[in-house]
């Protein structure tokens, strides 16, 4: 469905110095440095997918999507999505697309919500019927009935967000790209959205390919991570694989009754007679820490956590230097 | 049309906000009615330019604000492009299946010109009853065409400064010398200045075939009717912006600022 | 003083930073001088009656009001100041002890000096290479220069007290941008910025020399093409220090209200 082959794109940046002499020389000669922004990116999606597509901000995230949704010309490379070369047949391609940039609206701020929708059916000529029945579909599944009479001014962020969905959603697109969705919602608005994003996509098998710093939004709604860095892509895989891959690291925490010596591995923190510390599956097996453990103290009770998703991404940021 | 479907949600929006709406529309009156008042008085002190009476130099005055206003309204969206291209709002265009053309056009819409427009209705209707005029048939749809005409190149500087904001962000209103220069400039007959400067404005920025030119017909001032459909020549004066625009947009895709 | 030191340094090396910037300020501004040139000859040449000014100095006052134009137009918009007053973020201003009307006037005054210095004299300069009667020309005598500068000084302060009314007067209007307009307009009509003074019907002159409008730009630019005498000059200082003084006045007392007003609205 989304193929993408060996994109690659250079952009110039001007440098630009501090202070009066500084500034005066600036007058006279500017100097550039040229920044690899995508350096041979490839990947393929499938339709029904949803992927999140993350890495720390500058890694070259919107410049991909910019790229696939056909805005940005690449220096090389190819790019097959249901068909068509984004950037060659943008205006045929856009239509079957949806584009939701967490941070700007594409409603019209100072009109009831339903004036916008009406615009949009114009916009992408979405035929009256089909246009009938995605409003009602996306009124019920976005819980939008008292939205549509506002204008966009007055409606909190959540509320906006869910009317930036259902106004990406109103001409059926194959694929959604959402930038960032979740960015300053609450813990409610979060919830509604990603419930949302599964609806639509097992519902319409609508492709979803989702940039976020919210590592709740790839836990609840990810089926698969591709991670990109310095313009490159550093890891693709479904979210177990990462697990796998990276969550070996485990915390346990052990309470005990009695120490029988000194401690002399590393520990995390000590709480009165808790103990936490890290510990890697990979490396030692679980009844080995425990034997070994139990020479210290006598063991009372036994938690082990998985990593967190974040603390995940926090490794994988480190080991790939980011 | 899609055009009148963005006239129509703009306007819905600017009457959310009816006084400043009012007060600014008020305000536009004044602007351009001041350099009117100049006008007046040095024609007082003057008394005439190149053998062109104070009404008659009225009318090309008219005819150049009344296109202009008209521009500044639903053009607007080439003349404050910057914006978009800051906000990243030309973004959400190109997402979308329409001509960049339309939907820039379609962006924003300043209804306050409407005052400005006023103005100059109001001093046309006045030098058209100090000057003699001959009308017949042709002398009206001369003045349509004249004001269509002048609409096509104010329009047609815009999409080439708003192209400018593909490449630089900074320094745009050199731009502002052909269209605010260029409005300055014509609002006198065009035969008042230097030969150059006619030459410019009637062969590089076609100003003169807005009013000067036609002027000549309806006033009786020449009797060569071709004289009347000089303002088609400006119409055409579109076609090589709208293509430095396209251009502009190729270079945008290919380098995202 | 110190803040507007402070502020003139900032503005002018962010202005040096755009270059592109200065440049196209400058370009547009030497048209545009250009253009009220052209028009203006092409009035003088139809007409043989001498006119109060001749062309050559009506010439050079075009060129000192494009090299200077941001010392002495009437409306020159800051748009933090703006949001301060119509968002209500003035309340984190009044917090900072300092005295408002004060930092605000040294600001649009920064705001003015340091953008005029970047483009004054790129303009003065070429325009002095211009072939005759298009040139720039230096003035009669030396002390016609002094004169000059200490008018022009004098009218950026009246300048910035001007506008310093108008953006006052937001504090009640709250947008009012279609007021500012309104204003704008007229003041430079009054200041001779649509056209010259001299060349104004003299009805009008009379009504124009009572107001504080023309000792902003008429004043000084006459003065530097030779068409006020010394002495007249030299009253003609001592009134603008007396604007100075009432509108610095009328500024405060209308502030201090304004902001009064203000503090019982709760902002």
């Amino acid at each position: 469905m989304i193929q993408v082959e060996g994109i690659t794109k250079t952009f110039q940046v001007a440098k630009r110095n501090k202070g009066v002499i500084e500034a005066l020389k600036h007058l006279v000669r500017r100097e550039y440095t040229i920044v690899k922004a995508l350096d041979n990116v490839s990947f393929n999606i499938k339709q029904g997918e949803i992927v999140g597509y993350i890495g720390p901000n500058g890694a070259g995230k919107s410049t991909t999507i910019k790229v696939i949704s056909g805005i940005l010309v690449p220096d090389n490379g190819t790019c097959n999505i249901i068909g068509y070369t984004p950037w060659k047949d943008r205006k045929e391609y856009v239509k079957h697309i949806g584009v939701v940039f967490g941070q700007r609206t594409q409603l019209w701020w100072d009109v009831p919500v339903i004036d916008s929708y009406q615009l949009l059916k114009d916009i992408y000529k979405i035929p009256t019927n089909v246009y009938q029945n995605n409003l009602e579909l996306l009124t019920e599944t976005l819980e939008l009935k008292e939205l549509l009479n506002t204008p966009v001014r007055q409606l909190s962020l959540g509320q906006r967000m869910r009317c930036e969905m259902g106004a990406a959603l109103l001409h059926d697109p194959k694929i959604l790209f959402l930038d960032e969705p979740t960015i300053g919602l609450d813990a409610v608005s979060k919830k509604a959205v990603r419930n949302f994003i599964k609806t639509i996509n097992q519902e319409k098998q609508v492709t979803v390919i989702l940039t976020t710093h919210d590592m709740r939004d790839i836990e609840e709604l990810v089926n698969r991570i591709i991670l990109i860095g310095k313009g490159k892509i550093l890891l693709d895989g479904t979210l177990d694989e990462v697990k796998l891959k990276f969550g070996s690291e485990k915390t346990m925490v052990i309470t005990y009754s009695t120490q029988f010596k000194p401690f002399d591995f590393p520990i995390e923190n000590i709480n009165g007679n808790q103990l936490r510390f890290m510990i890697n599956t990979n490396k030692q097996s679980l009844p080995q820490i425990i034997d070994k453990v139990s020479e210290y103290v006598q063991i009372e009770d036994i938690d082990i956590n998985h990593l967190p998703i974040e603390d995940i991404i926090v490794k994988l940021y480190k080991e790939y230097q980011l | 049309m899609l055009y009148w479907k963005y006239v129509k949600i703009l306007f819905k929006s600017q009457l959310e906000y009816r006084t400043s709406f009012i007060l600014l529309s008020i305000g536009q009156i004044f602007v351009p009615f001041s350099v009117f008042l100049g006008i007046y008085f040095l024609f007082q002190r003057f008394q005439e330019i190149k053998g062109w009476s104070l009404w008659e130099v009225a009318l090309c005055y008219v005819i150049i604000h009344i296109a202009f206003s008209l521009t500044e309204c639903f053009v607007r969206g080439f003349d404050n492009f910057s914006r978009l291209v800051v906000t990243g709002d030309f973004d959400r265009i190109l997402v979308r299946p329409r001509s960049t053309i339309v939907q820039v056009l379609g962006s924003q819409f300043e209804f306050t010109r409407i005052g400005r427009l006023f103005q100059a209705v109001v001093i046309f209707i006045i030098a058209l009853t100090k000057v003699q005029i001959d009308w017949n048939i042709i002398k009206i749809l001369t003045f349509i065409l004249m004001i269509i005409s002048g609409i096509f190149i104010f329009a047609g500087i815009y999409m080439i400064g708003a192209t400018l904001c593909f490449f630089t962000i900074e320094g745009l209103e050199v731009i502002n010398i052909l269209t605010d220069g260029g409005r300055e400039i014509s609002q006198y007959p065009i035969n008042i200045y230097k030969d150059w400067v006619k030459k410019l404005f009637t062969f590089v920025i076609p100003y003169g075939v807005v009013n000067y030119l036609p002027l000549l017909y309806v006033l009786g001032k020449n009797n060569q009717v071709i004289y009347a459909f000089t303002p088609l020549l400006g119409i055409l004066f579109i076609i090589p912006c709208i293509l430095i625009w396209n251009y502009g947009v190729k270079h945008y895709l290919s380098t995202g600022s | 003083m110190r803040s507007y030191l402070v502020l003139f340094q900032m503005r002018f090396i962010r202005g040096l930073q755009y270059r592109t910037a200065a440049l196209a300020g400058v370009l547009t501004q030497f048209f545009w001088g250009f253009m009220y040139i052209l028009i203006f000859e092409a009035f003088y040449a139809s007409s043989s009656t001498p006119q109060p000014i001749t062309f050559h100095q009506l010439v050079n006052m075009m060129w000192l009001q494009q090299a200077f134009l941001a010392l002495i137009m009437l409306w020159f918009r800051d748009s933090e100041i703006i949001n301060q007053i119509t968002k209500g973020d003035i309340a984190v201003e009044l917090l900072r002890p300092i005295k408002l009307y004060e930092f605000w006037y040294a600001r649009l005054l920064a705001q003015r000096t340091s953008s005029a210095l970047l483009r004054f004299l790129p303009i003065l300069i070429v325009t002095s290479l211009l072939p005759y009667p298009y040139n720039f020309v230096l003035p009669p005598d030396a002390f016609s220069f002094i004169l000059f500068i200490i008018t022009l000084v004098l009218g950026v302060l009246i300048v910035v007290a001007l506008s310093m009314l108008i953006y006052i007067s937001m504090f009640y209007t709250l947008s009012g941008t279609g007021s500012i307009l309104i204003f704008g307009v007229i003041g430079e009509f009054l200041a001779g910025l649509i056209i010259p003074i001299p060349l104004m019907p003299e009805a009008l002159k009379r009504i124009i020399y009572f107001l504080p409008f023309r000792y902003t730009t008429d004043l000084p630019f006459r003065i530097y093409v030779g068409s006020i005498t010394h002495n007249e000059a030299i009253i003609s200082i001592l009134i603008q220090i007396v604007w100075i003084i009432i509108l610095y006045i009328i500024g405060k007392l209308w502030m201090n209200k304004a902001l009064k007003r203000l503090v019982i609205q709760g902002g």
